[in-house]
């Protein structure tokens, strides 16, 4: 089914989304003309297959359930942004903020990412194909992110429990952010997430992974009396 | 929040649509800017006469005509709403020092290229009433204002000129516009506003009548300026974009063989020709982009 943002109100569009009768309706959807509209398929809850078919505004595939929405075209900030499950595939640019807070699911990024991505992840995967821009995984709390590029300054500030994998150079580490020894289990994980997002031939061997020195976030019963 | 817009052409092919681009975007960026809005549009310049943009606002446009003729010798005087385009061989200083003398005009900008319209109000009315469609010219920028600085008013309005074919402007807000001012007066700039847009314009013209380039001025502004921005500035052969070092405040260039698009967001050009073509890209912090000059 085709839904022409020339035509239809953008909020139509995304209420026909939004209100899906598994027994009745389709479940693949085509949005033409997004024109850099923002909020496209936020919301969404079920498992539908939905294409974008050109570049989109903020917010797109903001918490998202279940769908599995592909933008042929750039995004802008804040894509799958606080997503919970189902995947969402940016075939060009990713602008900040991609991933932000998203709980669960899984983005792919063809291209860059710009500043914070993966901003307060709580569990979300992201995969970038491209390189990533400064702070990013900023308070990241769990979840992976993977750039087969480079990280921009002070990767993984003030990290929580997030796994970061790099095959690039990485420009500055951030506040509490070391490089981490590889073990065979992370190398698995890696491999396994390499692979769901088709990239058979990247080798896990070839990223460095980075993760929380945990020397921020965890009390020590010696720092009491500053409390 | 505000929206920021520009476009520039690599090609003669849209000179006559410049206008219309300049317009579509600026209609586009309401959402972010509903207060005010204003453009800076670059013809094609003819002659060696200085051409001033300046706000009458309420005052007849018969009477201004008339009374200024009385004080100053020019060669065109062209109304559009509430603004006025003169052509006069005189220096800005004498202009300036003229428009004093009345009272709820003010010059909003000068130059041998440059026409600057702005004024209070919706982006959509604010087009529609300069005709913005109907412009022709090599490049052009553009603003749509959320007041947080300063006063919702004609001089707190962008686009800035502080020096002749120069424009910035601004998304973000600065810190440490007062103390700028300051330092700036005592040089001899002149300031209209308490807003700290303008003391940017008034600290790029300053670097650029001290022969600096734009791009220099710009890298420098990186350490002079605090606060957060995406600059565009215009000059009369092109314009550049500078983004802060935290770059909170977003931009988006297109590029194509006609023309080169500087917006705040993708949906200001998504009506461009071709737009889904070209090469589209975020500026990266604190690295200076020019076209043109």
């Amino acid at each position: 089914m085709k839904l022409d943002l020339k035509k239809l109100k953008l909020r139509k569009v995304n209420e026909t989304l939004q209100s899906i009768d598994p027994k009745r309706n389709n479940k693949n959807y085509t949005i033409l003309n997004p024109e850099g509209n923002h909020a496209i398929c936020a919301g969404l809850t079920d498992d539908i297959d939905i294409t974008v078919k050109g570049h989109v505004g903020y917010y797109c595939g903001g918490m998202n359930q279940n769908a599995n929405i592909t933008v042929e075209g750039n995004v802008g900030t804040g894509v799958a942004e606080n997503m919970m499950s189902g995947k969402i595939h940016v075939k060009g640019n990713a602008s900040q903020s991609a991933g932000a807070t998203a709980h669960g699911g899984f983005l792919i990024i063809d291209g860059d990412a710009s500043s914070r991505c993966g901003i307060s992840m709580k569990g979300i995967d992201i995969v970038v194909k491209g390189s990533v821009g400064h702070m990013s995984a900023f308070m990241a709390q769990s979840g992976n992110l993977i750039v087969c590029g480079n990280a921009g300054e002070a990767l993984g500030d003030s990290l929580y429990e997030t796994d970061i994998y790099i095959k690039g150079k990485v420009k500055s580490l951030g506040a509490d952010c070391i490089e981490k020894k590889m073990d065979n289990k992370h190398l698995k994980k890696l491999d396994k997430l390499l692979k769901k997002a088709k990239l058979d031939k990247v080798k896990p061997k070839d990223f460095k992974r980075y993760g929380s020195a945990r020397k921020l976030y965890n009390f020590k019963i010696d720092n009491v009396s500053s409390y | 929040m505000c929206g920021i817009v520009g476009i520039y052409l690599k090609s003669r092919k849209f000179e006559k649509d410049l206008g219309k681009f300049l317009s579509g975007m600026l209609v586009n960026m309401e959402s972010r800017g509903p207060d005010s809005a204003g453009f800076a549009i670059y013809k094609k310049e003819k002659k060696e006469e200085f051409k001033y943009s300046i706000c009458i606002n309420n005052l007849a446009f018969e009477k201004f005509k008339k009374d200024i003729s009385i004080k100053m010798k020019f060669s065109t005087i062209l109304k559009n709403s509430d603004h006025v385009i003169l052509s006069s061989k005189e220096k800005p200083k004498k202009i300036l020092s003229i428009l004093n003398e009345f009272k709820g005009v003010s010059l909003i900008g000068y130059g041998k290229s440059i026409e600057i319209f702005k004024q209070i109000g919706n982006p959509r009315d604010i087009v529609k009433k300069f005709n913005l469609e109907n412009f022709s010219g090599t490049h052009g920028i553009g603003h749509t204002r959320m007041a947080t600085e300063s006063a919702i008013t004609t001089d707190g309005s962008h686009p800035y000129s502080t020096g002749s074919d120069e424009c910035l402007v601004h998304n973000g807000s600065l810190s440490n516009h007062n103390n700028l001012r300051r330092d700036l007066t005592k040089k001899g700039v002149y300031f209209k506003s308490e807003n700290d847009t303008e003391v940017a314009a008034g600290y790029i013209s300053n670097h650029l009548s001290n022969k600096k380039n734009l791009k220099d001025t710009l890298k420098s502004g990186l350490s002079d300026l605090d606060g957060f921005y995406t600059f565009i500035t215009g000059t009369r052969k092109g314009f550049a974009i500078v983004r802060d070092e935290i770059a909170c405040k977003p931009a988006v260039v297109a590029e194509t063989k006609d023309y080169v698009a500087i917006a705040s967001e993708f949906q200001a050009m998504a009506h461009l020709p071709g737009v889904n073509m070209a090469k589209i890209f975020e500026p990266e912090p604190g690295i200076v982009y020019s076209w043109g000059n």
